[in-house]
Formats: structure tokens, sequence, C-alpha cells
């Protein structure tokens, strides 16, 4: 969304909605992040400006708090995003050449986001799935034992929506 | 042997993490046992089982269940810690997606023993799916009356939500939770004081693992005899054992607590594939000081890995072959130790920083002899001397892999390479 544009109505009647059931207002501070980046899907200096001012923080306090999750996006990501699991036992499993792969077929680094916007590439801490490694969280799903065939498919399908 | 499943009986079954799933397991019966209990007389129970934490420290959960004054003035709180992110660890996943209303009837016990009234579970923001399944479990208990106000009748309320996390392995770090759950980073706080004084918001708080608690509806409706009597005397009951990396069956086993390694591995993990041998054990998540594979006939337990200088953890076991490059395993984990502390201690926040730099200049092949001793004495200096146990978690597994495997360093030093053929630290399929 561009940048000078302010939350919308709904969105702000979903973070009132959180702040009533939070504790206090500043408790509220990441799950009205998170929310914000579920409909806008990443996080502006507007949008945290004006989720500083619904919760009475400082626009500094809301900065650090989005810059210390991984999770969070302060550029516009792709419409899909693969966190690659890294960590040791995806590694002792092929996690290298998983990532490998996947830059290669999407024409990125990781971290990176394909010339289409429709991928963007993470990689991610333990995922805690090690039993089923190598995997990778796509958007909300987990797929695990990773294979070059799977992944493949998946990007093949990720790419078509 | 088959597994002795007392959490896990949740496997192979059909729609385990529904309400009436649980309930026709035996589910929910502890709970009105135990409203009709005094407090003192649960913590003495869950004392003489002696059930010790399952996230990692082995602490009795009686004893801190105990800490709690249940008279105080402010709210008292139970956080059950969801935030499962130490490497090798992957048990309270498959709790909390099959099987939720088994932690949740452990997390109504322990409010109503501490007597709390509002509970969190923090679950990390990389468990989008199990987040869910908890969203689901809790309507579904608020639905049968298990939450609420006047729970069964006794006159006992409780609220339970569900947090989800955004990223940050520290987070699972009690007070470094707490603070995410107040809206600001996860930063561990120096302690004392500890959460049973001081803890969410300021006030008494207690944080329990996912595994912990789902322990406890079995404790209430079997006793604690039976539970003590399972495993080896300080060390009781069963513990979920994960088995990853280099295996031939990886996954989840319950087996009671005091299993040797040697037997968990072959037995249960069918030995490590192609024919090789094991070169090194992580045996209880990343945090834990590797053992070598003269070290296998170990028992499994809290008391026996603490006395050779290591430690059960979350026993999420890491099986590491004789193919794999000891010098790459200790790079990954300090580049993840790198990336997850939090920066407030400057022991951690440089330290992993340095490990891994060094780490990688040795993989490379542009390492020197004296960066040997250099990294055992940044290990030594990250050890105890932070606010949090992250700079131990860094620490402690590359200066076992240095000690126990420092042949493999010299030689990339001498060599200016890395004697493995292999390019990649493991091979897919």
């Amino acid at each position: 969304m561009p940048e000078n544009m302010k939350l919308t109505r709904e969105l702000k009647e979903k973070i009132d909605s959180i702040v009533a059931k939070s504790e206090t207002k500043q408790s509220a501070l990441i799950p009205v992040l998170r929310e914000i980046q579920n409909a806008e899907g990443y996080l502006t200096n507007e949008s945290m400006e004006e989720a500083a001012k619904i919760l009475g923080l400082t626009p500094a306090n809301v900065q650090s708090v989005a810059t210390f999750y991984t999770m969070f996006f302060r550029k516009e990501p792709g419409k899909h995003v693969v966190w690659l699991c890294r960590t040791l036992s995806c590694a002792l499993k092929g996690a290298e050449q998983a990532e490998h792969h996947m830059c290669e077929k999407l024409g990125v680094h990781t971290g990176g986001t394909t010339s289409d916007g429709k991928i963007t590439l993470m990689e991610a801490e333990c995922l805690a799935s090690c039993g089923t490694a190598p995997v990778m969280l796509v958007d909300d799903d987990l797929v695990e034992n990773l294979t070059k065939e799977k992944i493949d498919r998946i990007i093949e399908e990720l790419r078509k929506d | 042997m088959p597994e002795l499943r007392i959490i896990r009986s949740y496997a192979g079954v059909q729609d385990s993490h529904k309400i009436e799933s649980y309930i026709q397991r035996g589910g929910y019966q502890a709970l009105p046992k135990a409203l009709g209990m005094d407090p003192d007389d649960i913590i003495d129970l869950i004392k003489r089982a002696g059930l010790r934490g399952r996230g990692g420290a082995g602490f009795p959960t009686g004893v801190k269940w105990g800490f709690i004054q249940r008279d105080s003035k402010k709210p008292i709180y139970l956080c059950c810690n969801a935030d499962e992110s130490e490497p090798g660890s992957f048990k309270d996943r498959e709790i909390i997606e099959q099987d939720p209303h088994q932690m949740l009837e452990g997390i109504i016990i322990g409010c109503y023993t501490i007597n709390s009234h509002k509970s969190y579970i923090y679950i990390r923001g990389e468990m989008p799916y199990g987040a869910g399944v908890l969203e689901r479990a809790l309507e579904e208990a608020y639905e049968n009356g298990y939450l609420g106000k006047n729970i069964l009748n006794s006159g006992f309320d409780l609220d339970v939500v569900v947090f989800r996390g955004a990223g940050a392995y520290i987070c699972g770090e009690e007070t470094g939770l707490l603070e995410s759950i107040e809206g600001k980073n996860g930063e561990p706080r120096p302690k004392p004081p500890f959460p049973a004084q001081s803890g969410l918001f300021g006030c008494p708080t207690i944080v329990n693992n996912v595994e912990t608690l789902a322990f406890v509806p079995h404790i209430i409706n079997r006793g604690a005899e039976w539970f003590s009597e399972i495993g080896t005397p300080k060390n009781t009951g069963t513990k979920i054992y994960g088995l990853c990396g280099q295996i031939n069956n990886p996954g989840l086993y319950e087996l009671p607590l005091g299993i040797p390694l040697r037997e968990l591995i072959d037995e249960y993990g069918g030995g490590v594939p192609g024919g090789r041998k094991v070169k090194a054990v992580s045996p209880g998540g990343s945090s834990a000081p590797l053992l070598t594979a003269d070290e296998l006939d170990l028992k499994m337990d809290f008391d026996t890995l603490s006395e050779v200088g290591s430690m059960l953890g979350t026993a999420g076991v890491t099986v590491i072959d004789d193919s794999t490059c000891m010098v790459r395993v200790a790079q990954n984990l300090a580049h993840f130790y790198r990336d997850e502390s939090c920066g407030q201690c400057v022991q951690c926040r440089e330290g992993t920083w340095w490990l891994e730099k060094m780490l990688t200049m040795i993989e490379e092949g542009r390492g020197r002899m004296e960066y040997i001793d250099t990294l055992l004495d940044a290990c030594s200096q990250m050890r105890g001397t932070t606010i949090c146990a992250l700079a131990d978690g860094c620490a402690m597994p590359v200066e076992s892999i240095v000690k126990k495997f420092r042949h493999e360093f010299e030689e990339h030093i001498k060599l200016g390479k890395c004697p493995f053929e292999r390019e990649h630290m493991g091979e897919w399929s």
C-alpha cells in the first residue's frame, strides 16, 4: 500500500477490539502489529505511527519491537513468503542444497523477492519439526521432508497463484 | 519394546485434537477430581510424583508451584511456554497440534492450584497451525464448561488466551516470554526477582512447558506413586524423546526417563543410515554439550547427563554421523545463537558473533592454530556471565565440540581447507 495511506476503518475496529481484550495497552502491541501486517502485508512507518498513537507509545518504541521480531516485515514482501529452515537438524538432512536449489530456481538470494513479486525467500531458524527435516514454512503451511521435486512443485503452485 | 505412552495416547488416533477424542481417551476426568482437592495437596502430590519441568531445566514442578503466594492481592498468572524453538526439539509441537486439550487440562489444574484466573499460552509465531488448533480447543473447552466462570460448578473461574509470538527464540526464556506478552522486545530480565514473585505485569507468575503441563492430569488420575515408579528414583515418569539428524527412524518416542542413549539410537532410531557410524550426539537440544560415540551408554535423564557435563534439556536428540564435519556443526550452531541473541549482554552479543566468525574462518581454511584456544577462551568468558542462558547455550556445545574433536580443527588449519569431501553439511534425499 502507498506509504501515506492510513489504516482502514475495518482494521481500526479490529485493533480496538484487540486493545479492549488486552490487560494493558502496551500488551496489545504484538497482536496489533500482527493484525496490521495481516491486512496490509507489511508494516509502514505510517501504520506503526498510528499503532503508537492508539497504544499510547512512542513511534520509536513500536519500531523497536517491529525490528526485534523476525516475522515483521518493514518492506513489502512477495505475495507468498517461504521460510526455509537452516538449523542443525535440517542442515544435516540437506537444507543447504535445498537453499541453493530454491535460490537458483527463484533467481533470488535468501531474503529476496522474485521479480514478479510472487515469492519471498527467507531463512528460518529451527521450525521445531526436526524429525521430518528438511522443512520449510510456506505462508501458514509447514512442508516436511523436502526434496527437489517437492520444492519444484511448490514453487510452480505459488507462481501460478 | 513398545513405547510407554502416557502423553502420546493420541498417536495414530484420528481427530485426536478434538475434545470428544480427548474425553474418549479419559480426558477431563482429572479436572473435577483436582477441583475437589486442597491446592496444598495437589502441590504435595506433584512433588511426591517427582515431576520435573520438561522445558529443559528439569526443575521440580511442585516446588515451583509452591513458590506462589496464593493470597496475593495482585492477580496471579500461569503462562504455558509453547515457544518450542530449541534446535533438535519438536515434541511440544506434536502435543499442541495433536492433543491440545491434554495440555489445557494441565493448565486449568495448574491455575486452580496456584489460584490463577488468567493464563496465557505463548505459542511461537512460526506455528500458525498449532495456534489455530489451540484457539479451537479453547472454544470447545468454554462450550463444555471447562473454562470460564464457575468451572464444573466449583466456583473457580479461569480465562485462557493464546498469545502468538512473532519470531524470536529468546522468547522461550521465561522472562523473555513475559516481556513479549507485555508488548516489549523479548529481552530476558535479571533474576531475582523470579517470576513467582514478580512476573507478568509485575505479578506472581508461573511459567510451565507444554509437556510438563500435559503430565499433570495423569498424575492427578493415577497418583504420585504410579508416576514415581516409572523412570529412575530422581528422574521419574516418561519423557518424549526426539530423534533427528542422521538416523534411520527419526521421530518422537515416549519412554521412561533413564533409557540408555544407545538403546534409543539403535533400537528405536534404527541406527545411522548408509552403514555409517555415530560420531557425535547432541542429546538434549542444541544448547547441550555434545557427546561422542564413546558416551552412548549414558542414561538419558537429567542427573546422569548433568554429571558428565552435558544436559538432558528438551531430550531432543540430534545424531551426527562420521561423514560430517564437526567444525561445520559448530559453525551452524554458532550462527543460530548469533542470530537469536537479543543483544542485551556484551558477552553474548559479541561472543556469539566472534565464535561464528572464527569457526567460519577455520572451516574455510583461513584459520590459524591459535584460534582454537581463542575459541575456548571466548567460550569460557561467555559462560555464566550474562542475564540469561543463551550465551551459555552457544558456548557449551561449541566448547564441547572444540575439546572433543580438536583434531578436526587442527586438520582444517593445517590443510588450509575442510578435509571432508562433501560440499554440503548433509545430503538430502
